[in-house]
């Protein structure tokens, strides 16, 4: 347990900057996720600060030491795979032990700490299975518990879920949340899928092409992105293409007027989240219009619409489903509003 | 309309694919069958001749006798043959193995310039035929033996590096095989819980290739312990293999003395193989 620190940390590969300057600073026992699309150089930063891949530049401080040099096996750091990587011929209590071996601790310490690790993931009756024995989640958690027995300065969390079914990953995760938090871990997790990012960070660093675009909690991202990808990339969105004529003032591709946060003027893109456009009534609404439907998905616990307001101009309405016999059908023309802070200017 | 489906099946079964299936399998395990048989046969009949009790093998034998195979161990060439076979199949497995792990390890894991060739020059002893490969390890060793005045022509030393060389194409190709399977983030994993990289090798990967290993000695030893042209060439004089005491032995008589030696020398790679099979399963490998 340890505060993390990277200073431009960077990785090159000939002239392609895979990781281009890297800054965080991560605290004691907090849950900070990577998050972005596959390429954006996310995994690259976690296999530096677990020493798998040497630096091109920059630093990495882990409790204060520099580590941004040391080999693997000389820090602490507890790395969980995500094809979970556990040794095929080692007993599920063989493998949390290893790292323990490795650190040279008693016999009786070795056990004692192995059983703890396992009771931690809830498998204390499998201690003398084979990973091939176990399901895909139990050996998921084995690689969890061998992790923690080594009591690791570090976790990280190499896109631990994405072998497990859909369900199976909602448990697990908030499991994993669970442990860290009891635990007091310092915690780094990869992943590409928004929505696990988001459920277990304390904070989230959204990276692209080797960069950091922006780092905050949850509501920070979704509410104040710092650019169109971010926009984008967190919750849903719909963007309209047009310019900012006077602040305050938009005007859309399509030719529709709107009422929009200030902006500087010229070319922009108003961004806007489906479940802040209101549909019928629309009195006091800033922005009023109407339009056509077009589409209609059906998601359950809500219902999203595709609106047609001009030929350029198409905008998701989603409606949290309380149970409305009427639901509009394709081809109906529907009343939208939304209030000018709803919308995010983003200049192009 | 689904009981209506439900209907139409049972007639389906009777004539459609269903029956077509059916004689699919029985030719394929015919096929099969076939193909075993073709194998087995030659070792069927040997093991048959081996227990002839007349000198000139004829059908139908005249009685049953096991006189041959007491004549194997009086016979004072197979059993050094034997014993020098042992030795340097033993000895060019180990060789070969040491050779090939660490080979097999960089080409399957590394990308470094002219990787293919090694790849290649790896499995070449199997390609080039054994009469050219003897040919060549002659005059090798007869030029090397004038250049460094060091006895090599006829030496055990020098089959036994003759005999690596056919070892070695058997071992990295099994070893590679199952590597490739091996996913390199357990070797990560090792080093991330604490395993500097030779605890990793010895703990981790070693373990998980192991059945690629023993697969390999094993066909390394059964190849080198079978091989006779490259070392008719290599023998030195009154010191043969038992392939080459076979041989020997067969320009003179045909009685199943010959058979009996075969029948032995199958039982002991049987054997092998079997107990091999026990503890490590070469099947998931080969």
């Amino acid at each position: 347990m340890a505060r993390l620190e990277l200073n431009h940390l960077s990785k090159r590969y000939g002239d392609n900057a895979v990781v281009a300057g890297v800054t965080l600073d991560v605290a004691d026992g907090e849950f900070l996720v990577l998050l972005g699309p596959s390429g954006c150089g996310k995994t690259t930063t976690l296999r530096m600060i677990a020493g798998f891949v040497e630096p091109s530049g920059g630093s990495a401080y882990i409790g204060g030491v520099d580590v941004t040099y040391l080999r693997p096996w000389r820090r602490n750091t507890g790395m969980v795979f995500q094809s979970y990587a556990l040794f095929p011929h080692m007993t599920v209590a063989e493998n949390v032990a290893f790292g323990l071996e490795m650190r040279k601790l008693s016999k009786t310490e070795v056990v004692a700490r192995s059983r703890e690790a396992l009771r931690l993931v809830r498998l204390e009756g499998y201690a003398d299975r084979l990973p091939r024995q176990l399901s895909g989640g139990q050996q998921q958690r084995v690689a969890l518990a061998r992790v923690l027995a080594i009591r690791p300065d570090v976790l990280l969390l190499d896109e631990p879920l994405s072998n497990l079914d859909a369900k199976l990953r909602e448990e697990v995760r908030i499991e994993i949340r669970e442990l860290q938090r009891q635990l007091g871990l310092t915690t780094i997790m990869v992943t590409h899928d928004q929505e696990e990012a988001l459920i277990v960070a304390d904070r989230l660093v959204v990276m692209s092409e080797g960069k950091i675009r922006q780092i905050g909690t949850q509501r920070d991202l979704y509410e104040r992105p710092a650019d169109r990808f971010v926009a984008g990339f967190v919750g849903r969105s719909t963007v309209l293409q047009g310019r900012v004529i006077a602040p305050g003032q938009f005007e859309t591709a399509g030719g529709l007027a709107l009422q929009c946060r200030d902006g500087a003027p010229g070319k922009a893109a108003l961004v806007l989240r489906p479940e802040r456009i209101a549909l019928g009534v629309a009195n006091g609404m800033d922005n009023r219009l109407s339009g056509t439907v077009e589409f209609v998905s059906y998601l359950g616990d809500a219902i999203e619409l595709h609106v047609r307001l001009s030929p350029a101009d198409r905008v998701v309405v989603q409606l949290a489903n309380r149970g409305e016999t009427t639901v509009p059908a394709v081809g109906d023309a529907v009343d939208i509003g939304w209030q000018r802070d709803a919308g995010l200017i983003f200049a192009e | 309309m689904v009981s209506a489906v439900a209907q139409a099946r049972p007639a389906e079964i009777a004539s459609g694919p269903h029956r077509r299936v059916r004689i699919g399998r029985w030719a394929l395990n015919g096929a099969a069958a076939l193909a075993l048989g073709f194998i087995l046969l030659p070792l069927a009949l040997v093991t048959w001749l081996a227990f002839f009790r007349q000198e000139i093998p004829s059908f139908p034998p005249e009685g049953y006798s096991l006189q041959w195979f007491g004549a194997v161990f009086n016979n004072k060439s197979f059993v050094g043959g034997f014993l020098l076979s042992v030795q340097v199949a033993i000895a060019a497995t180990l060789i070969g193995l040491a050779l090939a792990v660490p080979a097999s390890l960089a080409v399957t894991r590394r990308r470094f310039r002219g990787r293919g060739l090694v790849n290649a020059l790896l499995l070449m002893p199997l390609i080039v035929p054994g009469v050219v490969l003897g040919t060549a390890i002659y005059v090798f060793q007869i030029e090397a033996e004038i250049a460094t005045g060091l006895p090599l022509l006829g030496t055990t030393a020098g089959l036994i590096a003759a005999h690596a060389l056919i070892v070695i194409p058997w071992a990295a190709r099994l070893v590679s095989a199952s590597l490739a399977g091996f996913d390199p983030s357990i070797e990560e994993a090792a080093k991330n819980l604490g395993a500097p990289p030779w605890t990793t090798f010895r703990r981790v990967t070693i373990p998980a290739i192991w059945p690629g290993i023993v697969a390999g000695a094993l066909f390394g030893f059964v190849m080198s312990f079978g091989n006779l042209e490259m070392s008719l060439f290599l023998v030195g004089a009154g010191r043969t293999t038992l392939p080459i005491a076979i041989l020997q032995y067969l320009e003179w008589k045909i009685d199943p003395t010959v058979a009996a030696v075969s029948v032995l020398q199958i039982a002991l790679i049987g054997v092998a193989m079997v107990a091999t099979d026990r503890y490590v399963k070469i099947s998931q490998v080969v």
